[in-house]
């Protein structure tokens, strides 16, 4: 523990970096996610394959390559910092996921929901948005949940560059402190106290739903 | 002055010729009762009036729309065309007067406390008043075709649509349905279409009965005519057997 006292503000600083970093992403990703899920399922083919290509694309690259790509090439066009890239490529890749989700819930919906909705006057993007969307999220928590503990865990790629999150600032310690083991432990630590919350709460939300149905 | 008008109208789902050679008109006002064996293309057709399925040859003119035409705004004609569907198709995370008061309120733009007070009165009507605040999963088959009748209702629409409204219902929840329906036609000068089974309601309300088989119109007669003499040898058949159990 003298090594968290000592570097306290280190652990602080990447815990915050790593917070805002999920934030970002996740609200980004979950609207990243839906726009191509709604993609995806057009009745355009071209729309349908171009979200489609989207989605094969970021969902099977993995997210290290997209985040190098971010800040080896595309900074050399637009300047971002490591930060700012990690947490674009973590947005991009965790959206192909919340797409799958997404479409999958949407899916799920009785296509009568649409129908009658439409059949009533509304349009499709009405129909989506008020009746079919809220029960497709629904449907969607379970999976939903585990892609945000993922995209928690996975914001440790911002270490590779220079994001200053969590990760960066334990590898930091590590390096200085000669005591890999406990900066690693903290590190994980304050990882376990973004993600079990999370967990936690998204079985809650789970259970709630089972008994409302 | 005709609601709906089908001329030489062609529908296939891939291969499969589900509508052939469609020639139907019908007036404001009628109402016309659609009958045949299951897979006859019934269904297919009320669902081709409001734009739930595409022709793909032939015209179809719904209250003066063209529907073939790709230029068409298929709100536009469901704003005046309301659908009640077999398996109700209430919106389920909306309770039953949100289900009501929704699209008027998005999409006819209604006053929200005139919206509300058409609604409850729309609820009263059909007899669900005390269920306004309860999610459709809470009510029973006939009361959920109820509501979604009241929710077509406040569309103020033309022309009403049902498609098979009591063939889901428990047997001692249809005459309740048929009730509402039949107000409807009597009270109203609304267009109504209904593909149904039931052969009474038909006898008692219909102007005009179409019976379909194989994807074509094989008879279109007046009731009383359909009832006591139907010219089509299938159609007589079928109302044998339904007149049999």
């Amino acid at each position: 523990m003298m090594i968290f006292d000592h570097y306290r503000s280190l652990f602080i600083s990447g815990f915050g970096y790593t917070i805002a970093a999920s934030l970002i992403a996740l609200v980004a990703s979950l609207v990243l996610g839906t726009f191509f899920a709604l993609l995806q399922l057009s009745k355009k083919r071209a729309w349908a394959a171009l979200g489609n290509a989207y989605v094969q694309f970021f969902r099977n690259v993995p997210l290290l390559i997209i985040t190098l790509f971010f800040y080896l090439a595309v900074a050399k066009v637009i300047k971002m910092t490591g930060f700012v890239a990690g947490t674009v490529a973590l947005s991009l890749y965790t959206s192909a996921f919340i797409a799958e989700s997404v479409r999958a819930g949407i899916l799920a919906i009785d296509k009568g929901q649409m129908e009658g909705a439409l059949a009533n006057g509304l349009s499709y993007g009405q129909a989506m948005s008020r009746i079919v969307l809220p029960q497709a999220f629904k449907v969607a928590i379970p999976s939903l949940g585990n892609q945000f503990i993922n995209l928690v865990k996975n914001s440790s790629i911002l270490a590779f560059v220079g994001g200053l999150d969590l990760m960066y600032q334990g590898n930091l310690v590590a390096a200085s402190s000669f005591d890999t083991f406990t900066s690693y432990i903290i590190v994980g630590l304050f990882y376990l106290l973004l993600t079990l919350p999370l967990s936690y709460g998204m079985q809650y939300l789970e259970e709630r739903l089972q008994e409302s149905r | 002055m005709s609601m709906i008008e089908f001329k030489d109208v062609e529908k296939y789902y891939g291969d499969f010729h589900a509508l052939k050679d469609i020639n139907l008109k019908i007036d404001a006002g009628e109402t016309v009762v659609l009958i045949g064996p299951s897979g006859s293309g019934k269904s297919t057709l009320i669902r081709t009036v409001n734009g739930l399925e595409e022709i793909q040859e032939g015209q179809l003119l719904v209250d003066g729309f063209d529907l073939h035409d790709p230029k068409t705004d298929m709100n536009k004609i469901r704003k005046n065309v309301g659908m009640v569907f077999q398996h109700f198709n209430l919106y389920n995370n909306k309770t039953v007067l949100e289900n009501i008061m929704l699209a008027p309120r998005l999409v006819l733009k209604r006053d929200e406390e005139e919206n509300k007070k058409l609604a409850m009165a729309l609820l009263e009507r059909v007899g669900l008043a005390d269920k306004a605040n309860n999610m459709p999963s809470a009510l029973s088959g006939g009361q959920k075709q109820r509501v979604a009748i009241a929710r077509s209702l406040a569309m103020k629409p033309k022309c009403l649509l049902f498609d098979e409204p009591t063939s889901a219902l428990d047997p001692e929840m249809i005459g309740d349905v048929l009730k509402v329906m039949r107000e409807i036609a009597e009270d109203s000068d609304m267009t109504m279409l209904v593909v149904t089974h039931e052969m009474g309601f038909a006898k008692a309300v219909a102007d005009r009965v179409i019976f379909m088989a194989d994807g074509q119109i094989l008879e279109d007669s007046s009731t009383e005519q359909f009832f006591k003499e139907p010219s089509n040898d299938r159609a007589k058949k079928f109302l044998s057997q339904v007149a049999n159990h």
